[in-house]
């Protein structure tokens, strides 16, 4: 022995002697599960990854990570509907974090400092024209440079942008911003050929190895309205698009939008803008039915928009139209009641939806058209070979981050055509839903608001009406993160484990069960904030 | 507040460690270097509050005191797992003597350093609730009131486990245990050591549990801040007397907290300094529920009797220490 | 130096020339003017670096003792009776933890009844608790012991018990001589402990020992207190080499060499011894005397040494133990197995009952004629209160029943 008495006094840490591991009949496991947030995200983005990197905060390497997937977050930070927030499971804690803002500030940011994205591939000597430049056209276009192909964009427009610039209205897309994002692309090396349209594609593809066709809905749908010959009915789409490429359309100063989506709201707002002292939305339902956004309609609201729920236009004549009421039926669809109302309206603005031109498939061997869009298969190509299509056109929602995450997946299988093998996705993590998370170790911090342009300026300018968050502020939304799903070394796990048996690898790297001592109590996944680790069944 | 909590969910939040914060404002268990005091190899049972609960502790008070410092230690679970022939968990220079008089040994130890002019090593002792308030009650009651420059820790899961779950003067109402068949413990007994230990005017009194070590490490820290004689107890569930799930001795111990069951304060000289919050409050339902030495109140019908005075002594907390804003 | 003083004075000063670091006391009878004294000492300054600590009870006072010690400090304890049974847990943990505590114990009969006055019960209650004990016959030889003790508990990390009888010695004025310190601090290096508390060097003390290593710890304790048994004569030669004045040892003979009769004691009665023996050699009685130092360990060599030649031994015992007898006698009758020699014993002075020399002339000369005595036991008394036990279930307490007789009441 040593010179201890014996048996009463004992070495220290000698313990390590007896492995305790054996006792166990479950052991812990780390794994990653899949946050709401991405899986809710139409542009695929890693929404976790680049909120807990800009947490650090690093945030020029949380905008790096938002560009894996998506090239606009500026633009994304403003128009884009937020499903990540509505799927995010702070908001059933005490609010949904603002990813939106984050991305705001981070595509701000990159604009600001003038980060720019390398392209760092091999050239693939393979060229694809991407016929749109609106979203899709665009995330189509700058995902397939960076995989080291050469891309050439074609539009009809003036400008490159599609619906960014001739949809959405300034006050909510600041055309400096869409500028800055777009310009980044181009950098990159991307050809633009704007001005003309593709009308037959099989001519415009010669010398092409790939198509991608976004062209987008541009079309505004007519209805049939009984009219007179002084009224004024227009389409919110031209109206605009005219304000955004020639001038301002003239409105008057009673405006009647018809229809219950976000492009009414928008040509409501447009019209308030323009000096209309009254604009109405007509809409045949109710609010619970309209599918326009909630922020669209409240924020119509805000600015005096005012709305006729279940109501149709039956004439208009003069300036003058008569509107219907309606009540819905037990299916829900609306009934005429033979109940009138007048409504003074110097124009009618249509705002009842909008429809592809496909004019440009036009004999092109393959191609099936559906309900007015392209069918796609699960790779995006069409039943052409080497003609792939998304965004509007194709079966989908109709948003622009729903187009942005048709490009990147359009141009990851286009990619794997070229090179003659087929994109496999990812296998998907499982979800990581509310009830696996400890929240007790999240401390409650409310969402924050972000700053609202004043009234009296958002009706009279076309200024942006939602502000950004400041650095602190956004760092504070960072980090309102829970990660869920995904270990951020919170050390949870390495601090509750009576057993010590919990090594910590080092920053970035996580931990490591010490299976010598582990018991097995499950306290490390009881106590995971993010509900990271799971017990299973020793295998005996 | 003890803790300082900013609203930064990463950031001085309850969990255990934080990669955002600056080294030196990390938990001490949050730490790769911490001083693993109770190592591994140990024969806590699964889940053990004890275990967990002193290697906190005592690992606080070696990053307070860049480990100069010696603990002594009472009989029971603590000593018995830890330090069984041939083998010891500890890491720290450490002393057991009996079960009855770990603050007294802790009295001469601290006596010894004096004389020897070696005040710079600090003491502490520890022990579980039968050895704080029942057997080594007037050895710890004649070291608060000399003073003794001593640490006192008790972790307190309110019974005799190591001899095989018997009631203790920790063991509240209700509660089954071997020497207390149903209906369990009679209501108005017990003692209540940090008020008792606040009655000896000491510098420093506090509670603490294992479902907030932030917290826990704060008040050892604070502790370590002051000369004379200081006390700390901590609850920390057992899941072998208190009839739990091994994963849910933290939780349990959370509960106890949020329900008002086990209030957690802190006192300097015999006045409340601070109070932590409680901050999701719950009946004392939710706490008694996942514990089966009460499962004879949630049987058919239920004893609601019986719960509506204990949380008649929940509510009687959050009253006295003003638990809720 | 040669000064009149109280034996608890003189001990309190030779305690104190020991340089202990910590001292922890609990007051009881008659043990006091012990610890008064040395607080007085510390307070005062003379006794420094000195921590002096008032605790709660007895068994505060040598678990404070257990840390100091393990802490590396000289430590000191006294008291006494009572005081000594609250003490009984941590005296069998300073043992089995090995630590060199050195404590007074100012002896003191037991109750019930309640008594202060002297006998040896309860140092002899805790003869097997791994204690050194070591019993004082005057106030020089407490004070000469309580410097080997120190020196012997070191050596052997083991804790060493100095017995003196209370009252009639701690609170007896005598001529004692005081060594000085420079003699002292020749004679008692400064401690060097086996194992320490330290943080530099950390170990785990105290650890839970199970079957299949107790016994043998237990054996090295036992091998431990026969190692005392060679220390104790050694130290006790270099004591007499440094000091000039022999103390100590195991047992030690009084006109021994050529007595039939020897009776052998330990404590303040062999200096009453020694005179009656001095008387019956002048009648012509060949008796000598034994004076038992060390009763643990146990020295049954040396015992049966000193006691050799003697055909009747006589064990005059300040405690016995009920149902059974002399406690020392059964050690003695083992020493002396298969030599044919008588042994008796006596047992005497119980709570403070004074040991004539008129009562032991009486017994050496004409007895004691059974195996078991008890010295001037009043047969009366005892047989009234029989009678009173007999008659009636509910007779009333003894002890007071026997106050009662006495003061010639009903």
């Amino acid at each position: 022995m040593d010179d201890k008495p014996f048996a009463i006094t004992l070495g220290v840490g000698t313990s390590r002697a007896n492995k305790t591991g054996a006792w166990r009949t479950e052991r812990p496991v780390y794994l990653d599960r899949l946050p709401p947030c991405n899986q809710a995200c139409p542009a695929g983005e890693n929404v976790q990854r680049w909120l807990s990197l800009a947490e650090e905060p690093s945030y020029e390497a949380a905008w790096r990570q938002i560009m894996e997937d998506n090239p606009f977050p500026a633009i994304m930070g403003r128009v884009c509907y937020r499903p990540c927030e509505t799927a995010c499971n702070r908001g059933k804690l005490d609010q949904a974090v603002g990813v939106n803002s984050v991305e705001r500030f981070l595509g701000d940011e990159a604009i600001k400092h003038g980060w720019t994205v390398p392209v760092t591939a091999e050239p693939s000597g393979k060229r694809v024209l991407v016929v749109g430049a609106g979203p899709a056209g665009l995330s189509a276009a700058y995902h397939l440079t960076r995989l080291g192909h050469q891309v050439t964009v074609a539009d009809s427009g003036s400008r490159p942008g599609g619906m960014m610039r001739f949809g959405i209205p300034r006050y909510r897309l600041p055309r400096d911003i869409l500028d800055a994002e777009i310009g980044r692309i181009a950098d990159m090396g991307v050809t633009f050929r704007l001005g003309r349209a593709v009308t037959d594609l099989a001519e415009a593809m010669r010398g092409f190895d790939a198509a991608f066709l976004a062209v987008g809905a541009h079309l505004g749908k007519r209805a049939y309205i009984p009219a007179g010959d002084c009224a004024r009915i227009l389409d919110a789409v031209s109206v605009l698009r005219d304000l955004e490429e020639t001038s301002a359309p003239a409105l008057g100063r009673h405006v009647v939008v018809y229809g219950g989506g976000n492009t009414a709201m928008d040509a409501a707002r447009t019209a308030k803008r323009l000096g209309a002292s009254d604009a109405v939305v007509v809409y045949r339902r109710t609010r619970d039915r309209m599918p326009a956004h909630d922020s669209e309609v409240s924020e119509a609201g805000e600015e005096g928009v005012r709305i006729k729920w279940l109501s149709t236009i039956a004439h208009a004549v003069g300036g003058t139209i008569t509107i219907e009421k309606m009540r819905l039926d037990e299916t829900g669809f609306p009934q005429p009641t033979g109940e009138f109302e007048e409504l003074a309206a110097d124009s009618v603005v249509l705002a009842l939806g909008q429809e592809a031109d496909l004019s440009l498939l036009g004999g092109l061997p393959g191609v099936e058209v559906d309900d007015g869009v392209v069918k796609v298969g699960p790779n995006m190509m069409t039943g052409c070979p080497g003609v792939f299509a998304g965004g509007d056109m194709v079966p989908d929602q109709r948003t622009v981050t729903v187009a942005v995450g048709h490009g990147k997946k359009a141009a990851r299988h286009i990619d794997a055509w070229l090179r003659g093998a087929t994109g496999r996705p990812a296998p998907k993590h499982p979800v990581a839903d509310f009830d696996l998370l400890n929240t007790w170790y999240y401390s409650d911090a409310p969402a924050t608001v972000r700053p609202r342009l004043e009234m009296a300026r958002r009706i009279t300018t076309f200024d942006e009406v939602e502000g950004g968050l400041d650095e602190r502020t956004a760092l504070f939304e960072a980090r309102r993160c829970l990660s869920c799903g995904n270990c951020f070394e919170c050390d949870n796990c390495y601090g509750v484990c009576p057993d010590n048996a919990v090594v910590k690898l080092g920053p970035g790297l996580r931990y490591e069960i010490d299976l010598d001592f582990c018991k097995g109590c499950g306290l490390c996944v009881a106590e995971c904030p993010a509900g990271a680790i799971e017990m299973v069944p020793e295998i005996s | 507040m003890p803790v300082e909590r900013t609203k930064f969910y990463q950031v001085g939040s309850f969990a255990v460690g934080n990669r955002l914060l600056p080294p030196e404002q990390r938990a001490v268990q949050a730490s790769p270097d911490r001083g693993n005091s109770l190592t591994c190899g140990h024969r806590a049972c699964r889940g053990c509050g004890e275990a967990l609960g002193a290697r906190w502790a005592v690992d606080a008070a070696i990053s307070a005191t860049a480990g100069r410092m010696v603990v002594v230690n009472a009989t029971g679970c603590l000593e018995v797992f830890s330090t069984p022939y041939p083998e010891s968990s500890w890491q720290v220079s450490w002393i057991h003597s009996l079960f009855g008089n770990a603050p007294a040994v802790a009295t001469g130890v601290a006596a010894a350093l004096r004389a020897k002019g070696r005040t710079e090593v600090r003491v502490v002792g520890q022990g579980g609730d039968g050895g704080t308030v029942d057997i080594g009650f007037a050895c710890l009651s004649g070291m608060f009131e000399r003073d003794d420059d001593v640490l006192y820790i008790c972790y307190d899961n309110q019974a005799y486990m190591n001899t095989g779950v018997q009631r203790s003067g920790a063991t509240p109402p209700a509660a089954r245990t071997a020497t207390t068949p149903l209906p369990g413990q009679a209501f108005g007994q017990g003692k209540n050591v940090p008020l008792i230990a606040m009655a000896h005017e000491i510098p420093y009194v506090a509670t603490a549990t294992v479902a907030d070590l932030r917290d826990l490490e704060y008040k050892v820290r604070r502790a370590m801040e002051f000369r004379g004689a200081r006390y700390l107890h901590v609850l920390v569930p057992c899941p072998l007397g208190w009839v739990t799930a091994a994963c849910d001795t933290i939780r349990v111990a959370r509960l106890a907290t949020e329900s008002g069951l086990f209030p957690v304060f802190e006192a300097e000289r015999g006045e409340v300094t601070g109070v932590t919050k409680i901050r999701r409050r719950v009946p004392v339902d939710d706490y008694l529920r996942l514990q089966g030495r009460y499962a004879h109140l949630f049987g058919d019908p239920p004893k609601t009797d019986v719960i509506a005075r204990i949380q008649a002594g929940a509510d009687r907390n959050v009253r006295r220490f003003g638990l809720v804003d | 130096m040669l000064r009149q003083m109280e034996g608890s004075q003189a001990v309190a000063e030779a305690v104190a020339l020991c340089r202990p670091e910590v001292i922890c006391a609990y007051p009881i009878s008659p043990q006091t003017h012990i610890v008064e004294a040395l607080s007085r000492l510390v307070t005062g300054g003379r006794l420094k670096p000195c921590e002096y600590v008032n605790v709660e009870s007895e068994f505060a006072a040598l678990s404070a003792c257990i840390g100091a010690s393990a802490a590396g400090a000289r430590t000191y304890t006294a008291t006494a009776s009572q005081g000594l049974l609250y003490m009984t847990e941590a005296l069998y943990n300073a043992s089995g933890l090995g630590l060199p505590v050195v404590m007074t114990v100012a002896n003191r009969a037991i109750g019930a009844p309640i008594n202060i006055w002297n006998d040896h019960s309860d140092s002899m209650s805790q003869r097997d608790s791994g204690w050194i004990q070591l019993y004082a016959e005057s106030n020089q030889e407490a004070v000469d012991l309580h410097v080997q003790a120190f020196a012997l508990a070191e050596e052997l990390s083991l804790p060493v018990m100095v017995c003196m009888d209370g009252f009639v010695l701690t609170h007896a004025f005598e001529r004692v001589d005081l060594p000085s310190q420079e003699q002292v601090d020749a004679f008692l290096p400064p401690y060097e402990p086996r194992q320490v508390l330290d943080p530099d060097d950390p170990v785990s003390i105290g650890a839970m020992v199970g079957p299949e290593a107790f016994t043998e710890v237990r054996y090295l304790g036992h091998l431990r207190q026969l190692a005392a048994l060679e220390r104790i004569p050694h130290l006790a030669a270099r004591f007499e080499r440094g000091f000039g004045r022999a103390c100590g040892g195991l047992v030690r003979g009084y006109r021994t060499e050529d007595a039939d009769t020897i009776v052998l004691a330990l404590g303040s009665v062999l200096g009453t011894l020694k005179d009656v023996a001095d008387e019956l050699r002048q009648d012509g009685m060949r008796i000598g005397v034994a004076g038992l130092t060390t009763f643990r360990p146990f020295p049954l060599h040396a015992v049966r040494k000193v006691l050799g030649r003697a055909r009747r031994v006589v064990v005059l015992e300040r405690a016995f133990s009920l149902g059974a007898g002399g406690i020392v006698a059964a050690e003695v009758r083992s020493a002396l197995a298969g030599n044919g020699a008588d042994v008796f014993t006596v047992v005497a002075g119980l709570g403070g009952r004074a040991v004539t020399k008129a009562s032991l002339r009486l017994l050496l000369t004409g007895g004691p004629g059974e195996p078991l005595t008890f010295l001037d036991l009043n047969q009366d008394l005892v047989a009234g209160e029989l009678r009173r036990a007999g008659r009636a279930r509910r007779s009333g307490p003894p002890a007071e029943n026997l106050l009662r007789d006495l003061a010639g009441g009903v």
